[in-house]
């Protein structure tokens, strides 16, 4: 009664959603590590050498994310200097678990681990964030930052690339909510698998082909330990509606998520349509189409006690604040000079950044 | 978390009942009350067979404490969930339909939970 696997004619335990084949746990394992070696081949993702930083959040795909790549790291000899980079948000309650499941994987990996916290990068907690803002917004501010502080920190230790657990089916997800807002330009980056090599800190995904299910369940099998929640933060409606649509497919027809990334790839882009410019911030030196990232703006807003700025009604705020600003003018409180960490001159720390701070950064989805 | 390891008997077992263990992880325990581990006993009083189907319909009514909508959805469990029995994915084994048997252990792991 037990179905076989088709590669050895063992005790199947798993079908595989790409395929449909049954496979027995060692042909799983074998498996699933030679095609993440195949991907990291095909795209060249590293040399010899490099120092590569693995976004770690102590959730699942970084969790086997950094097991993967320590794996694949010493049986094929990549010559890579693998660290674990952690960002603390300051959540009370959220990060302290899954920062102490990231500790215990630094140990059980035998990698070392560098942890940002937000109060370091920004001068600001994500709990100071949504006392002055309230519950209602704060996910735009976790995003922004949670996708600069990986870079800014990758920066401080010095990597030459960032590795994230992104996986096959988060990227055909970005893919149906890049088609959906009709957002051009990301819905082309979106499915690269290294983002930002023009001259910023490249950003790859060894996962960009592996199904979810299957992370999981090597997870499950491998026994890693990893850390579940969810962002106790409100969770994005928008990217939780496609998830769900997303998995609904998967169910009718598993190859879907693969086709859905196809399909990102293929979407040619005719040469007269128009494209954002991409600029640098002439703030932080983040990359951005505007004078100032989002970050900066949301940091401004903060620091200025408009919270709200950068978030939805933007020219009201964007009045009150050079209400402001004309008002603070003649008492020079700020030194506002562009091309300046202002926002940063709280903690004394972000000093040894602000060097970092002129690289140019790509944003990514 | 609090004693995330912690077992739950919620039925007295010794009578001639179906007994099982259930597993809940990956972030589906924190709709059990952050318990990952539920050995139950099922009623076999009327002779009628317990497949996965109807297991999935008894967890809804009997342990499930909170959201439903995150765990069940149309009589099944929501996609993103993984159902394993006794360590294999149940697709091999037939789903909804699987016969349970004593001892038995189904394992519910669920992927929609932070990465
Ligand atoms: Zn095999
Ligand atoms: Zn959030
Ligand atoms: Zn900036």
């Amino acid at each position: 009664m037990p179905v076989s696997c088709r590669l050895c004619g063992g005790s199947a335990i798993l079908k595989r959603p790409k395929t449909g084949d049954a496979l027995c746990k060692d042909c799983f394992f074998s498996a699933f590590e030679a095609e993440i070696h195949q991907t990291i081949l095909d795209a060249e993702l590293f040399k010899k050498g490099e120092r590569v930083a693995v976004g770690a959040s102590g959730g699942k795909d970084s969790t086997v994310l950094a097991y993967i790549m320590k794996l694949l790291n010493e049986r094929h000899d990549y010559g890579l200097d693998i660290v674990l980079l952690s960002v603390d948000e300051g959540i009370t309650g959220y990060r302290d678990d899954s920062l102490e499941t990231v500790k215990r994987n630094q140990m059980q990996y035998d990698l070392p681990l560098k942890i940002v916290s937000y109060e370091e990068l920004y001068g600001w907690t994500m709990d100071a964030i949504v006392k002055q803002i309230g519950l209602k917004s704060n996910c735009t501010f976790c995003g922004v930052f949670r996708r600069q502080a990986l870079d800014r920190g990758a920066l401080l230790v010095k990597a030459d690339k960032i590795v994230t657990g992104h996986n096959a089916d988060d990227i055909a997800e970005t893919v149906i909510m890049n088609v959906l807002r009709g957002d051009v330009a990301r819905l082309r980056r979106c499915t690269a698998i290294t983002t930002g090599a023009d001259g910023a800190l490249p950003r790859c995904k060894p996962f960009k082909y592996t199904y979810e299910k299957e992370i999981v369940m090597y997870a499950y099998f491998k026994k890693l330990d990893y850390f579940s929640t969810e962002c106790i933060y409100s969770p994005n409606a928008y990217r939780g509606h496609a998830r769900t649509y997303l998995k609904d497919l998967e169910k009718i027809r598993p190859s879907s998520i693969i086709d859905i990334i196809h399909s990102g790839e293929s979407l040619s882009i005719k040469k007269d349509v128009k494209m954002p410019t991409q600029g640098t911030c002439t703030r932080c030196g983040y990359i951005s189409s505007r004078p100032l990232c989002k970050a900066c703006v949301l940091l401004e807003g903060l620091n200025k006690g408009l919270p709200k700025l950068g978030i939805g009604k933007e020219h009201k705020e964007r009045k009150k604040l050079a209400l402001l600003q004309a008002q603070s003018f003649n008492q020079t409180i700020e030194p506002a000079t562009s091309a300046n960490v202002t926002t940063e001159s709280s903690t004394p720390s972000s000093s040894s950044i602000a060097g970092a701070n002129t690289v140019p950064q790509r944003i990514d989805f | 978390m609090a004693a995330p390891m912690d077992t739950l008997k919620s039925h007295e077992s010794g009578s001639d009942g179906l007994s099982i263990r259930l597993e809940f992880s990956g972030g589906a325990e924190l709709l059990f009350d952050k318990i990952k581990k539920h050995d139950i006993t099922l009623d076999t009083s009327n002779g009628s067979n317990w497949n996965i189907r109807r297991l999935i319909s008894w967890i809804k009514d009997n342990l499930l404490k909170e959201r439903p909508e995150l765990f069940v959805q149309n009589n099944t469990v929501r996609p993103g969930i993984l159902v394993l029995v006794n360590d294999a994915d149940w697709e091999l084994v037939g789903e909804l339909d699987y016969n349970l048997q004593a001892d038995d252990r189904i394992v519910f792991i669920s992927t929609l939970h932070g990465g």
